[in-house]
């Protein structure tokens, strides 16, 4: 994983709450077995409507999303995080995430800033008076700054040093080897395997 | 000090601990399905890494499969099937594959082996493992990146999450299921409401349900934003489990009978939230929206957003409203359906296939409406047929269909077309799920069947003579 210390760029304003992630990329576009590919599923049933923000010409090369509360709710679908990143998003804002979501934007390198709700508001005016207003993304300090719009934001401490660090979560925990392995002779022997029976 | 079954469950799975950093949990169970894992797989072997402890995981194939007979149309979908079972077979990974005994969506196929047992931590890159915390076990989704963590070390590194008590006490009315019970739930708190909780439901309404009823109340905790739900082991459970192909024998039964009972929340257990619900109050509900909290009563009418305190409530219902193609006020019981789907993660399994075909028995699906009739796994698609629910779903003009996830998020050709509407026993009502342009109301089997009689949403009770004979 890229470390991950500072990023600016167009600010996304998506004035929508619940976004999950059957609207960030559909089920039909889950069938491929790579990692990338995927950027033409981003929020696909949308692209269609011409109003939709993505489709300003101002906004399409953005990179950080600011979107409305209880974004990436539903489906565990990795393939969210990985249709963001591939259409360039490096940035979510909101001021609540779906936990699976979360956890996955971290395994990626996708930073999930949360923001007041206020915040989200003065960002929305921002981006949506001023399209293509860039925006800084400072994970060092978790502020997050645009135009006269300057917002601190919360991210737990230890994605947040994973993030700055670019760590891999295997490499990190099989240096725990051995207490895994020590843990693994203390299971009760009747718990069930899947190769018997 | 006092615990939560889930802090219970928690505890006895931590293989490590150091403060500043998530706690090591361990991973009894790993189910794997083709949509999820691929990426996963390649992972581990760009790394060189292999499965260790292939015999702690199992796969199905589900998402994709076609429940028409032969083999997968769509090049893409077979591609992702084929790479499934070429990973299973390289990391040696037990699979079920399409046309198996035991093939079937993941969260029926692991209950009904006897796989799923109390205390155990269970994981599958598919948020509706929460499903598997009907039996006391610690269940929860992940994405494709801890499905490779949990393939190359069965562990996690996870943060506690906090606890909420869910008691529903008292009685359920006649005609009112689990289904109804989650979804007035989820109505309730929101589908943020759960987010970072494990739910625990209890109550006496919770303890009168059979497993399948409760598969159904924790498979939906996902939808309130929750990571996983779970409900103590009792004899119901230890009945359900006792004589499965996976559930220990001889004096390791009893041993395990011993550790499970121990497995629930002390009386005086502190929960971070709780919530209460009368069962008494409970009628069939239906959703009315794109999200499943956007839930109401059957006999209620399409609410007025207008009508709603809070901002973002009302501009997600008046562009749910949009969606749906309906009017504020209109009575729910109005609503025309094109589609009834019987199926799913949610409502696949045997009694809820039977509660279906007690109500559209002697009757007939009504003109212009399709009912398609999913079993969640093969085992309950024979044990249907020997009981004849086939012939009664088929002789009242509903498809009797092979297993899969199906219509649930259409990945197979199961799909809505734009602008058609369903009365589905899935889970999830999202803009889309069932095909582009799709509208869904989510209900439980008892009114999907009464709806397909009707073709609009209805509950049994709503049927009389001229429906059919009883």
């Amino acid at each position: 994983m890229e470390p991950f210390t500072t990023h600016s760029g167009v600010g996304v304003p998506l004035r929508r709450s619940n976004v999950d992630t059957d609207q960030i990329i559909p089920a039909v576009y889950l069938k491929r077995v790579t990692k990338t590919g995927f950027e033409d599923g981003l929020f696909a049933a949308w692209r269609g409507d011409e109003t939709f923000v993505l489709n300003n010409p101002a906004y399409a090369a953005g990179s950080v999303l600011v979107a409305g509360p209880d974004f990436g709710t539903g489906s565990s679908r990795e393939h969210a995080v990985w249709a963001l990143m591939d259409y360039g998003f490096r940035v979510v804002i909101s001021s609540r995430f779906a936990d699976i979501f979360r956890g996955n934007s971290g395994k990626q390198g996708l930073l999930t800033a949360q923001c007041a709700q206020d915040d989200v508001e003065l960002l929305w005016k921002l981006l949506e008076n001023e399209p293509g207003t860039s925006v800084t993304v400072d994970l060092a300090s978790r502020t997050v700054t645009a135009g006269d719009v300057v917002a601190s934001f919360d991210i737990d401490d230890y994605t947040r040093w994973r993030l700055l660090e670019g760590l891999d979560d295997i490499s990190l925990t099989l240096r725990h080897e051995d207490a895994i392995t020590s843990f693994e002779g203390t299971r009760p022997t009747w718990r069930p395997v899947t190769t018997s029976a | 000090m006092a615990g939560t079954l889930a802090e219970k469950v928690w505890d006895e799975h931590v293989v490590r601990r150091s403060e500043g950093e998530p706690d090591l949990l361990y991973i009894d169970l790993h189910l794997l399905h083709e949509v999820t894992s691929p990426q996963a797989f390649d992972g581990l072997r760009l790394s060189g890494r292999a499965v260790r402890r292939p015999e702690l995981t199992l796969a199905t194939e589900d998402h994709n499969v076609p429940t028409t007979p032969g083999p997968i149309a769509d090049p893409v979908s077979r591609t992702q099937v084929e790479t499934l079972r070429r990973n299973c077979e390289e990391f040696g990974v037990r699979l079920y594959p399409m046309g198996d005994a035991e093939q079937g969506i993941v969260h029926v196929v692991g209950p009904q082996l006897g796989l799923t047992q109390p205390g155990m931590t269970i994981v599958c890159g598919d948020s509706h493992t929460s499903t598997h915390g009907a039996f006391g076990a610690l269940a929860f989704g992940i994405g494709t990146s801890e499905v490779e963590h949990v393939l190359a070390t069965q562990t996690l590194p996870l943060k506690p999450f906090r606890t909420m008590a869910i008691t529903v006490d008292g009685e359920l009315a006649p005609g009112v299921t689990a289904k109804d019970i989650v979804l007035a739930v989820i109505a309730r708190i929101g589908t943020g409401g759960g987010q970072g909780y494990v739910l625990e439901y209890r109550g006496s309404a919770i303890r009168a349900l059979s497993m399948e009823g409760r598969m159904t109340v924790c498979n939906m905790s996902i939808e309130a934003g929750a990571r996983a739900g779970m409900i103590a082991p009792d004899e119901t459970t230890f009945a359900y489990l006792h004589g499965r192909d996976h559930a220990p024998t001889g004096a390791d039964w009893d041993a395990a009978v011993a550790a499970w009972s121990r497995l629930r929340s002390d009386d005086d257990a502190q929960f971070d939230a709780e919530v209460v619900i009368d069962a008494a109050e409970l009628t069939p509900f239906v959703t009315w929206g794109t999200n499943p909290g956007q839930g109401a009563p059957l006999g209620s009418a399409v609410p007025d957003p207008e009508a709603l305190a809070d901002d973002h409530e009302k501009l997600a219902a008046a562009k749910a409203l949009e969606y749906m193609g309906l009017t504020a006020g209109t009575p729910l019981r109005e609503i025309h359906v094109d589609t009834v789907f019987v199926g799913s993660c949610t409502n696949g399994r045997i009694e809820d296939l039977r509660a279906a075909a007690a109500v559209i028995k002697g009757r007939h699906v009504a003109d212009g409406v399709r009912m398609l009739v999913v079993p969640g796994s093969a085992r309950v698609r024979i044990q249907a047929e020997a009981e004849g629910l086939d012939a009664v779903f088929t002789e009242a003009g509903a498809e009797w269909r092979l297993p899969g996830c199906s219509m649930c998020l259409g990945m197979n050709p199961d799909q809505l077309a734009p602008g058609e509407r369903s009365a589905s026993t899935s889970n999830r009502n999202f803009e889309g799920r069932q095909g582009k342009g799709g509208r869904t109301h989510l209900v439980s089997p008892l009114v999907a069947a009464a709806t397909a009689v009707r073709g609009t949403l209805s509950s049994p009770a709503d049927l009389d003579d001229t429906d059919g004979s009883l």
